[in-house]
């Protein structure tokens, strides 16, 4: 099964938050001030950091994953 | 499918930006309370390592959010490239502090009563407008005076900053480049630096 998740190029990640507060999912956190990461689990690509982030360091991408676990 | 946010307390912090810069109009020793914003997010990255005041207090960041995102102020584009390139960051924060440090060489010279108080708020570090209307005299030596015109002339200055990168790309692209932002940022990341990554299994 395909899926949409959000993917952040870390070293580029100014750390503002601003991609937290948009988040619906609460699926993404700035991990001690250094990055955003993404929770892929809670994530369902919806791209609405993407738009959100400042730095445009955000990219939503197709991922394959094994239908068998979700 | 959006899920509705409860506001917090903080997320009102804009207010008290937006007030800070009228109140500096009416009288400068106001300026003095900007200090809050150097020292809170510089603690907060000291002790505990985290950016917490660009992530949750930050008011000047929530007045973009507002103006550029609610207001449509903000033609929501990608910020250029070198925007966003650690050598304009950095090379920002060091431009940054330099004129901080003049600043504080001009008051100490107020102080020292080597210099005249200059009744002036300095926008972009080079134009000079005039803003004797909000100086009604101290108490202390005109050098309180003369750090409040230089500070409000730098967060009037980053304030202007801000409304431009704003209109012209996304609404807090302020926050790629602020000084206060980069600053705390790099306390993290050398306080961090052996911490392993939480999530992503
Ligand atoms: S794509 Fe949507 S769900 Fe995923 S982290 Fe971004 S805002 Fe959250
Ligand atoms: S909005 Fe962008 S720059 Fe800011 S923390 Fe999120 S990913 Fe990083
Ligand atoms: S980067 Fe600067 S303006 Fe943005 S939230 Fe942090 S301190 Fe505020």
């Amino acid at each position: 099964m395909k899926k949409r998740k959000a993917v952040i190029t870390e070293s580029e990640c100014v750390a503002c938050g601003c991609c937290v507060k948009v988040c619906p999912k609460k699926a993404i956190s700035v991990f001690k001030g250094m990055y955003a990461e993404v929770n892929t689990d809670l994530c369902i690509g919806c791209g609405a950091c993407m738009k959100e982030c400042p730095a445009s360091v955000i990219s939503v991408e197709v991922f394959e994953y094994e239908d068998k676990e979700n | 499918m959006k899920t509705k946010k409860t506001k917090k307390w903080y997320d009102y912090l804009w207010i008290a930006s937006t007030l800070y810069l009228i109140l500096g109009f009416f009288n400068i020793l106001f300026a003095w309370l900007g200090l809050l914003c150097f020292f809170i997010p510089l603690m907060i990255s000291i002790i505990k390592g985290t950016k917490t005041y660009c992530n949750k207090y930050c008011g000047r960041g929530q007045l973009f959010e507002l103006l550029g995102g609610r207001f449509g102020l903000s033609r929501r584009k990608d910020i250029p490239r070198w925007m966003k390139s650690k050598a304009f960051r950095y090379g920002f924060l060091i431009f940054f502090f330099a004129m901080f440090f003049i600043m504080l060489w001009n008051t100490y010279l107020v102080f020292a009563e080597i210099n005249e108080l200059k009744q002036a708020v300095t926008l972009l570090w080079t134009f000079k407008l005039p803003w004797h209307w909000a100086y009604h005299g101290t108490l202390f030596s005109p050098g309180v005076a003369q750090f409040a015109f230089g500070f409000y002339s730098i967060m009037l200055t980053s304030t202007v900053l801000g409304i431009v990168t704003m209109a012209l790309f996304k609404p807090r692209s302020w926050c790629v480049y602020c000084p206060m932002g980069t600053m705390t940022q790099l306390i993290c990341k050398t306080k961090n630096k052996y911490v392993t990554k939480s999530l992503n299994k």
